[in-house]
């Protein structure tokens, strides 16, 4: 039920680290996340498409963590260490491997899963450098495309993968 | 040379990085959000809306229902096809004494966020008296049954009469005769991100809406006209855009309801769909009953068709008008030649939320009846069904050749074609001829395997017109306008290569602007599979009178013929030996110098659509036990023309292929008795993941350039989805041939696979 009284009342202070940066923000305890990142931080490179968690788009990583962002209260987020796809990049402006393997293997169209495609891929690169294609199917099927068939992005990450272990080299 | 290379999309840096810029994602300052409030029945009258208690909650800023809007407000016309008998059942953007779907907008709440609006909706009193509901398009029709508009008087507001030759006569005559009932069921495009719009009003009424998409210049016009404004005092701004697929980016009701919420609050509005309203609010498509009768020899030669069909058009007309009915029909015999040929389709009123297009309208329901309808032939004969398709096809040699049925004002025609290719090299691919030895071995094993064949046509290039402006500016970078939109299928880069392609620079040396009514004159924009074809024409044309005018410029100083020079590697060649005769920026100073404009339009006009076609083929493996059902190969041939970028040809078909493998086994827009949506969340509406869309090889071909257009294309949009269901229903009918389950019904649930083995025994 709404109260009827002042808001800031309601306010909670957090504090969170993304992409490497800290932030200090007041906010509803009911705000999600989500909301959080693309309304208060202006951080809206992470996309919300069913706020129900089902379709991924919104998946950032928390403490090391792939994480839907519609699932989590920003006030669940206060002290967390958080990367969106606008961290993937490298300082100097280089792009992640994964972002070059998307682009190379045309596993985008619309683009709008596509960061919390980026996302969850590089989870799965961190922990399994050397995926099959069934593999990335499975890690990535948590996340909806609705216009490439999954099949560019399975190729990107293939991509991406192998371009990562030649840099480990 | 650009054209017909893959090359990777200008469009993708900003979307990999975080760096799109989505409606959703733009900010301005004193921005609030406005929540629509929906009919919870699917058929009731409005006896009273109570708004006091949520105008006095702290934070809500604009509270409107019907009464609020102009007396003399219209409701959203038709976009297509346009017919005065359907006016009567036309959508006003607030529902004004009645509701006629679960969704159907009575309210809008602005508030200075959306948690607050959603709060004040929680106060808002509307009580309804709820009427009986209709949900099956058949039973609409029946004595009795409610009416939704009593105006109309009836809930069948249209119907098509198409007809070759006398098809009823024919039958009679006809050695043998099937018939069957077949469904497609209700589901729809479903783009990741929701629609929106964000209006901002300035302190003049000057409006600047953006989240526009798909025909920009059309909704510009309506927006106007419904507003009473003048033209030049709105602009409609396309943002990126997470997904078209048909629903998105035709006019709805929220498009005059939050730029009017702009107007009275002069402040910038935003209103996100969440997804929920999404399932409700967003146009749906595709359910359609068809009742078959087809009349052949013992060849499996067809004669004659008739169908009869049950269109579920929801509670209103919306900005489609009679459009996929009228193709379903048009489109309906494929790539056969039927001599006698009679369908009827009854557009139907329902309590369910109404229906536009999604991708392959028409032909997707179509294909499948049809593709089901030739497979069942060559049971009922026992022949091989890739033969009954030999023997009906049209041949090339017939071509251009007309199946005298009617769409979109114009005869269908298809311009050229080999069908049989196509069908051939999909069965070399699957290896057909050696498929009855392997099903058997693998049946030895206790697995059910088969194989699946569906052919098609799809149309593309639909006109009148599209327009192009190119121009190249002094530091020879190419600004390319369209009137087409990007909705995610790379039309950015496929319109830059077609003008590096004229203009010899490199394509990333071509920027092209699109969807904004300020900086593109007109244009009608990108659905139907139009945009290579009627839109990279006019940029061919448009940078082909700028080669022109460069050319000739250059020929004057080289004082040479300038049938000698050509653009090339980003300056004048001697086009017989290819050697460099002045760079371009010699060239661009020297324009300059003489103040020639280097700025050419050009509108492509367009009579008649271009028809692309193919095959789709599939193998799959049933568990008996569960029903379960897997893809083990899944292979595309589709002749197109010519392929501008194959690569994003063939992203296309895959991604066409998957949203058609949802319509065929898993989406279902699904209704209860009373009219609730009982699929209308990610939770229980299923898109297929990458677990479920399988591998799949396309092969492209381009061996029937359409003579229709100066590139020869015939676009890419739909043929994927098209033939996806036909193709899987075949198969599993193969593997389960002497089950005779009959699988005229999508989706193609396990459950029904399983329940279907369970009560039916094989047939010895």
């Amino acid at each position: 039920m709404t109260e009827k009284t002042a808001e800031s009342s309601r306010l909670k202070t957090i504090t969170l680290k993304v992409n490497q940066k800290e932030y200090t923000v007041d906010v509803e305890p009911r705000m999600l996340l989500s909301d959080v990142l693309r309304d208060e931080l202006r951080l809206t490179g992470t996309h919300v498409g069913c706020e129900h968690g089902v379709c991924g788009a919104c998946t950032i990583m928390m403490d090391g963590r792939p994480v839907r962002s519609c699932l989590v209260f920003g006030v669940q987020a206060d002290q967390a260490d958080i990367v969106t796809v606008e961290g993937l990049e490298s300082q100097d402006g280089e792009l992640h491997p994964l972002q070059n393997g998307f682009w190379e293997k045309h596993g985008l169209q619309c683009g709008f899963c596509t960061p919390g495609m980026l996302m969850t891929a590089c989870h799965l690169l961190e922990h399994n450098p050397d995926p099959s294609r069934e593999e990335i199917r499975e890690a990535i099927s948590g996340n909806l495309c609705r216009c490439t068939g999954y099949q560019g992005i399975v190729d990107a990450v293939e991509y991406a993968a192998k371009e990562m272990r030649e840099r480990a080299e | 040379m650009s054209i017909g290379a893959s090359l990777k999309r200008l469009e993708d840096y900003n979307l990999v990085t975080g760096r799109g810029q989505y409606v959703g994602d733009l900010q301005f300052p004193d921005q609030c959000e406005a929540v629509i409030i929906r009919s919870p029945h699917a058929h009731a009258i409005i006896r009273s809306i109570d708004a006091e208690e949520a105008r006095g909650l702290d934070g809500v800023l604009l509270i409107l229902t019907a009464s609020d809007l102009p007396d003399d407000l219209r409701p959203i016309p038709m976009r297509l096809s346009p017919d005065p008998i359907l006016e009567k059942a036309l959508q006003y953007p607030l529902a004004k004494d009645r509701v006629r779907y679960v969704g159907d907008p009575v309210a809008v709440i602005v508030a200075k966020n959306r948690y607050v609006a959603e709060d004040a909706a929680d106060f808002i009193h509307i009580e309804y008296e709820v009427l009986p509901p209709v949900t099956d398009a058949v039973q609409s029709l029946e004595p009795g049954a409610p009416i939704l508009h009593p105006d109309a008087g009836t809930n069948e507001m249209y119907l098509i009469h198409g007809r070759k030759g006398e098809a009823a006569e024919r039958l009679k005559t006809c050695e043998h005769v099937l018939e069957e009932e077949l469904y497609v069921q209700r589901h729809s495009g479903i783009p990741m991100e929701t629609r929106g719009l964000l209006a901002l009003c300035d302190e003049d009424e000057r409006l600047t809406v953006y989240g526009a998409a798909k025909v920009v210049h059309f909704n510009h016009q309506l927006m106007a006209r419904l507003l009473n404004k003048n033209i030049d005092e709105i602009r409609l701004v396309e943002t990126d855009c997470g997904g078209g697929f048909g629903p998105r980016g035709e006019f709805y009701p929220e498009d005059y309801l939050i730029p009017f919420a702009a107007i009275q609050l002069k402040r910038p509005v935003r209103w996100i769909e969440d997804r929920l309203e999404h399932f409700k609010a967003t146009n749906h498509s595709r359910e359609q009953k068809h009742r078959v009768t087809v009349g052949f020899d013992g060849d499996g030669r067809i004669y004659a068709l008739r169908d009869e069909i049950f269109f579920d058009q929801g509670g209103y007309i919306r900005t489609h008008g009679t459009t996929v009915p009228s193709l379903t029909q048009a489109m309906f015999p494929g790539p056969y030649d039927f001599s006698d040929i009679e369908i009827v389709t009854h557009l139907v009123l329902t309590n369910k939320t109404p229906v536009g297009t999604y991708r392959g309208p028409g032909r997707f329901e179509g294909t499948f009846v049809r593709e089901r309808v030739i497979d069942m032939v060559a049971a009922h004969l026992k022949l091989d069904p890739t033969i009954v398709r030999e023997r009906n096809y049209i041949r090339p040699e017939q071509m251009p050749y007309s199946n005298g049925l009617s769409a979109l004002g114009q005869v269908i025609e298809y311009d050229s074609g080999d069908y049989a290719e196509t069908l051939d090299r999909a069965r070399k691919f699957m290896g057909w001829e050696q498929f009855a030895g392997k099903q058997s071995r693998a049946r030895q094993e206790g697995r059910f395997i088969g194989l699946g064949f569906a052919s098609f046509v799809e149309k593309s290039g639909f006109g009148p017109w599209e327009f192009a402006e190119v121009e190249m500016r002094p530091d020879g970078r190419v600004i390319c306008k369209t009137g087409l939109t990007e909705v995610g299928q790379g039309i950015t880069t496929t319109l830059a290569q077609i003008c590096s392609d004229q203009l010899g620079i490199p394509y990333s040396d071509v920027s092209v602007v699109h969807g904004d009514t300020a900086l593109v004159e007109k244009g009608n924009g990108s659905f139907a599979t139009r945009g290579a074809v009627v839109g990279g024409s006019a940029a061919w044309h448009a940078a082909g009178l700028l080669k022109e005018k460069l050319l000739k410029v250059a020929a004057e100083q080289l004082k040479v013929p300038v049938d000698m020079l050509a653009l090339k590697d980003g300056g004048v060649v001697y086009a017989e030996a290819g050697q460099a005769a002045m760079p371009l920026e010699e060239l661009l100073t020297i324009c300059s110098d003489l103040g020639i404009s280097l700025c050419e339009k050009y509108t492509f006009h367009i009579e008649h659509m271009t028809y692309p076609y193919g095959c789709h083929a599939a193998e799959v493996e049933l568990d008996p036990d569960t029903g379960a059902l897997q893809i083990l190969k899944y292979y595309i041939a589709y002749d197109l023309g010519k392929a501008i970028n194959p690569m994003l040809v063939e992203g296309q078909l895959i991604g066409g292929m998957a949203q058609g493998l949802g319509g065929a086994m898993y989406e279902n827009l699904k209704y209860d008795e009373i009219g609730q949506l009982v699929s209308g969340s990610f939770m229980d509406y299923l898109i297929p993941t990458s677990m479920e869309v399988p591998e799949v090889t396309t092969e492209i071909l381009e061996n029937y350039p359409s003579p229709l257009n100066p590139l020869g294309v015939k676009g890419a949009g739909e043929g994927g989805t098209v033939a996806v269901a036909p193709a899987i229903a075949n198969a599993i009918v193969n593997a389960l041939q002497e089950y005779a389950i009959p699988f005229t019904s999508l989706p193609l649930r396990p459950e029904r696979i399983r329940e279907a083995l369970k009560q039916m025994k094989p047939e010895r």
